[in-house]
């Protein structure tokens, strides 16, 4: 079985634990971390605007030299690596984290992946925009995990009292 | 001259020296333009030589105070002190977002107020970067946080921002007598913007670091005494602030007594600290005052007075604050503070002006072309494509600014009241 599993900061604990419990042994274990360049442009866009900034230093100062994101996404890597028995391939792409995913997971058996939104309560919004898009492209069989022991049933409200009438 | 050609003549030149500190072609100082526009302003008589060298003797101090800053805010990153605060922020945190959004948001207000947007956005904002990454944290929260303090949280002192500097000579207000009226404005925003940043970004807030101490995030070891006369220095200028002394010179003091100090242990060349300084913007700055002079004085102050809402009343100075932050976002914040500062002036006396100055420091988080910084960003953006989404931005903004609009210049008001006028 060919397995892709999406490490990401924060969840990404509830993926490996779930390799150990789903994924057969024998099988082809990739982890993917996809390094999001958004924030780091955010802070560059930041400072090369600054009036009086020497551009080009400012610039140079606002973003690191090395790429910190990948650096410390390799890191995760590795020690997500780290947690389980068997070999398992590392791969790291930077972009768009919900395309760089979908793209990785065409070809694959199985898909891991954790839910990443506003998990008080059973529901759509326990997925992020990107998560969201991934579950919805996925190209393959996907395994959705909770990060942490899912919330009661009665987190879901209450359908509404009257049905919605059809007109007649 | 005429009037009406000096003012048209006036407007041009301004309009040219904004769009060039803002194109900054083959790199050149803001200044390579703005002095002989200045110049020129003068020679033809559009602004007398008397009140061009008045503005300047009055703006002088204020940017000698200025370059102190900068320089001070130059030593401490030398020092290591960003990223020290950085390693005591994730420390702080524990492991936890929330936690550490919290002292964020302390440590870039501070850091906005006293040390001026420009450390937070050059010297703060790559240390929050790394710090959340390392600590296993989402990073996107934190990052939107310091771009929005930057200007939010630069309500507060006179040397917060450029906007505040220019508007300062022009309002009459004394440097401890702004920073009184803008204390609680300064407080509620700051206190808005954190309610709007917990729940727009929830979902990435509520998944845990894992890293509380992330390794390799111990700085240098930095100086307690160094660490000591930069706080020193820091009260200083604000204590010489609220007793009335002109606290450029707690500002030079220690910029000084650090410089030396600095530069007896070899952290940094008296290169570097020349370059900190930035004596071409300071001109740039002293240049400016004078073009504002030109169009001001004309008469396209009168056609726009007719709709700045005059008093002191609330209603008047939300209509101020908002049509400041219109303003803001329509040109760019530098153009309206300039332009507004003396109509609101004649509205509503200084207490407008600071309505004014929340307009247009708190309105450029509504959309990318809000300041000269984030009309620069939007280029940038395209070069690069990226991820950053103009949508997500905007629902932010939209979120936060008018909150901090409104919660703000009603604090003004109250503390107008309280401090009275």
């Amino acid at each position: 079985m060919d397995v892709l599993v999406w490490i990401a900061e924060g969840t990404w604990q509830a993926c490996v634990e779930a390799v150990a419990l789903h994924v057969p042994p024998g099988s082809a274990v990739t982890f993917l971390h996809v390094a999001e360049p958004a924030p780091r442009e955010l802070a560059r866009g930041a400072g090369s605007g600054l009036l009086g900034a020497p551009r080009r230093r400012s610039r140079d100062r606002v973003v690191p030299e090395t790429d910190l994101a990948e650096q410390l996404g390799r890191e995760l890597l590795e020690r997500a690596a780290g947690r389980v028995g068997a070999p398992v391939s590392l791969l790291q792409r930077r972009g768009r984290v919900e395309r760089e995913v979908v793209a990785e997971a065409a070809g694959k058996d199985l898909l891991i992946l954790a839910r990443d939104g506003d998990r008080r309560r059973l529901g759509p919004r326990s997925l992020a925009p990107a998560t969201r898009f991934v579950l919805d492209h996925a190209p393959c069989t996907t395994l959705l995990v909770w990060p942490e022991p899912a919330p009661h049933l009665s987190s879901i409200p209450p359908p509404p009292a009257h049905p919605p009438q059809r007109p007649s | 001259m005429t009037q009406p050609m000096g003012t048209i003549l006036a407007m041009v030149l301004l309009l040219g020296v904004l769009g060039f500190a803002v194109a900054r072609p083959w790199n050149l100082p803001e200044a390579v333009l703005a002095v002989p526009a200045a110049g020129v302003v003068v020679a033809l008589g559009v602004v007398e030589p008397g009140r061009a060298f008045s503005e300047i003797s009055t703006l002088l101090p204020v940017v000698a105070f200025l370059a102190a800053v900068l320089v001070l805010s130059h030593l401490c990153h030398a020092e290591g002190l960003f990223a020290a605060a950085g390693a005591l922020m994730a420390r702080g945190a524990g492991g936890s977002p929330q936690r550490l959004l919290v002292l964020l948001f302390g440590v870039a207000s501070v850091v906005t107020a006293v040390l001026s947007l420009d450390a937070t956005v050059v010297l703060l904002t790559p240390v929050v970067l790394a710090t959340a990454t390392r600590a296993g944290m989402r990073p996107k929260p934190y990052v939107y946080a310091t771009t929005h303090l930057a200007n939010s949280a630069s309500v507060l002192m006179p040397i917060s921002n450029l906007t505040n500097l220019l508007a300062l000579t022009a309002s009459g207000l004394s440097f401890a007598r702004f920073t009184a009226l803008m204390a609680l404005p300064w407080v509620g925003i700051v206190a808005v913007e954190y309610l709007v940043f917990r729940r727009f970004f929830a979902s990435e807030l509520s998944l845990g670091g894992d890293r509380p101490l992330p390794r390799g995030s111990d700085p240098q070891r930095v100086s307690a005494v160094t660490t000591a006369f930069v706080c020193a220095t820091l009260a200083g200028f604000v204590l010489a602030a609220l007793l009335g002394v002109p606290p450029a010179w707690a500002a030079a003091a220690g910029a000084l007594i650090v410089g030396v100090r600095a530069l007896a242990r070899r952290q940094t060349t008296a290169a570097s600290l020349l370059a900190a300084a930035n004596l071409p913007f300071c001109l740039f700055v002293l240049a400016l005052g004078v073009l504002v002079l030109g169009v001001t004085d004309s008469g396209l102050g009168a056609q726009l007075a007719r709709i700045v809402p005059t008093g002191t009343s609330l209603p008047a100075l939300l209509g101020i604050a908002t049509l400041a932050a219109v303003v803001a976002n329509l040109l760019n914040n530098l153009p309206a503070v300039l332009l507004l500062t003396p109509l609101a002036l004649a509205a509503g006396g200084p207490v407008a002006c600071l309505a004014v100055l929340i307009g247009v420091n708190v309105g450029p988080n509504l959309t990318y072309v809000g300041s000269l910084a984030t009309l620069l960003w939007r280029r940038v953006l395209r070069e690069h494509d990226t991820g950053v989404s103009v949508g997500e931005f905007s629902r932010l903004g939209a979120w936060s600014v008018p909150a901090a609009l409104v919660v703000g210049t009603s604090l003004l008001w109250i503390s107008a009241l309280m401090l009275g006028e």
